[in-house]
């Protein structure tokens, strides 16, 4: 092979780039070599590293994965995605049926358009329609989906005061016991909405995009899931992350012992099983100013550790900006299975 | 996997309620159904084998089972309680 051939690749923007191959071993050896150092995680083997190079070199547009390695697949807001994203007016029980049917997917979850607890909450007799019709004609697990999302529980839309606005004063204790408030507010809509879904029969919760607000609301994930598996045994919970890394807004907060703040996916799943989820979705972030080798390099290093540790199945969050996907609204697929491949064959995801 | 073009919807259910991962829900799943691993993944065989127990498949005809009363099926095959079928006995009186 001429070491000046240039192979098609994206950026983390989704941009195209054409890299050699010499360029393209280096984006993989240091997106390992960041992952283990932040992780404090074992590097992959050169098998693995040589793995990832042919996957990101392979020739076509889609790759896939050799029979039998077939993967399941959840979702964040999937059946709202042909509604409110692309603008098909067709109502979300009609979607779960479409998800199904039509597109072949595994499960799908039901959400509010405003995709948070604290908002369902107000509608969810109308959400627990919505769920129970879908329940009654479709045949594959439906969720019910929404971001714990602490923000919203800010003032002046909420009832306590914005820590974001009191760190930089200096409010320090304050900006805590705000936080604390807001965990305790988040946990009994996250509950409540769980006791009606579990009346609608819902299969399962996902509690999306976790820690968004950071460790507190990463911390309101776990106790809410602990109360719902603990009340409503038959219905299960799916907690998927928000990023790679634990944001220590409060920093302090703890669970089980365990500070929450700089948490990775392999230290967070531990968690997540110890609250009593089913499944955890793991993220890790896509630089948009790196390569996708360099980006899914990364991805893997992080996953496979993740999964090696996980008792409980780990599906990979592969949405935009995400886990190698690139940056944009618009997802490549030749991105996408790639980095599918990659995860499914380097890193034994359960699913994504 | 595919949903119900395939056994995937029967799969991530053994996620959901025995944690399972993927190797060991594939298993059991095959084993309740009688066929292999591989099969699990085929949209042709599948379609036979959902046909044949009335556990839904992607195009239903008339009289084929599709969405609650495949749920009872995959219920009673997989040996799994599936919460909105637990709530449809309850509510219609079902024993």
């Amino acid at each position: 092979m001429s070491n000046d051939k240039k192979f098609f690749t994206r950026m983390g923007d989704g941009s195209v780039v054409y890299m050699t191959e010499v360029e393209i071993r280096e984006d993989i050896a240091a997106g390992v070599a960041d992952a283990a150092t932040r992780g404090k995680i074992p590097p992959l083997s050169t098998d693995e590293i040589q793995r990832i190079y042919e996957i990101v070199t392979m020739p076509g547009i889609v790759v896939g994965v050799e029979p039998g390695q077939e993967i399941v697949s959840t979702s964040d807001s999937g059946a709202d995605k042909v509604g409110a994203k692309c603008g098909v007016p067709v109502d979300r029980t009609t979607q779960a049926v479409i998800h199904e049917r039509v597109l072949g997917c595994d499960s799908v979850d039901i959400g509010f358009r405003d995709y948070n607890y604290k908002t369902a909450k107000g509608v969810v007799e109308h959400e627990a329609h919505a769920v129970r019709s879908a329940l009654n004609i479709t045949t594959m697990p439906i969720f019910y989906g929404a971001m714990t999302n602490l923000g919203f529980y800010t003032k002046p839309d909420g009832p306590v005061e914005n820590w974001a606005e009191l760190l930089p004063q200096g409010r320090i204790e304050e900006s805590f016991k705000a936080q604390e408030e807001a965990v305790e507010h988040a946990v009994r809509d996250v509950v409540y909405v769980a006791e009606q879904m579990n009346t609608a029969g819902a299969d399962a919760m996902n509690l999306d995009t976790s820690g968004a607000g950071g460790d507190a609301d990463f911390l309101a994930a776990l106790k809410a899931t602990e109360i719902i598996r603990e009340r409503f045994p038959d219905l299960a919970v799916e907690i998927g992350m928000a990023g790679e890394f634990v944001l220590g807004m409060h920093g302090k907060l703890k669970y089980d012992g365990v500070r929450l703040a700089g948490l990775y996916p392999h230290q967070q799943v531990k968690l997540v099983e110890k609250a009593g989820a089913s499944i955890f979705g793991a993220v890790v972030n896509t630089n948009c100013n790196m390569s996708f080798a360099w980006n899914i390099a990364r991805v893997c290093t992080f996953m496979k550790a993740c999964v090696e540790v996980a008792s409980i199945p780990v599906h990979a969050n592969v949405g935009m900006g995400v886990c190698g996907i690139p940056m944009c609204e618009i997802i490549p697929t030749d991105s996408v299975s790639r980095a599918d491949k990659c995860m499914i064959e380097i890193c034994k995801i359960d699913g994504y | 996997m595919g949903g119900i073009r395939t056994a995937g919807d029967l799969v991530i259910r053994m996620q959901l309620t025995h944690k399972m991962k993927l190797d060991e829900a594939k298993k059991y799943v095959a084993e309740k159904l009688g066929v292999s691993v591989m099969d699990l993944c085929d949209v042709v065989k599948m379609a036979e084998v959902r046909e044949d127990l009335g556990i839904g498949i992607q195009e239903p005809f008339n009289g084929a089972n599709i969405g609650m009363e495949a749920k009872f099926r995959i219920s009673e095959i997989l040996g799994q309680k599936i919460n909105s079928v637990e709530r449809f006995k309850e509510r219609a009186g079902v024993k």
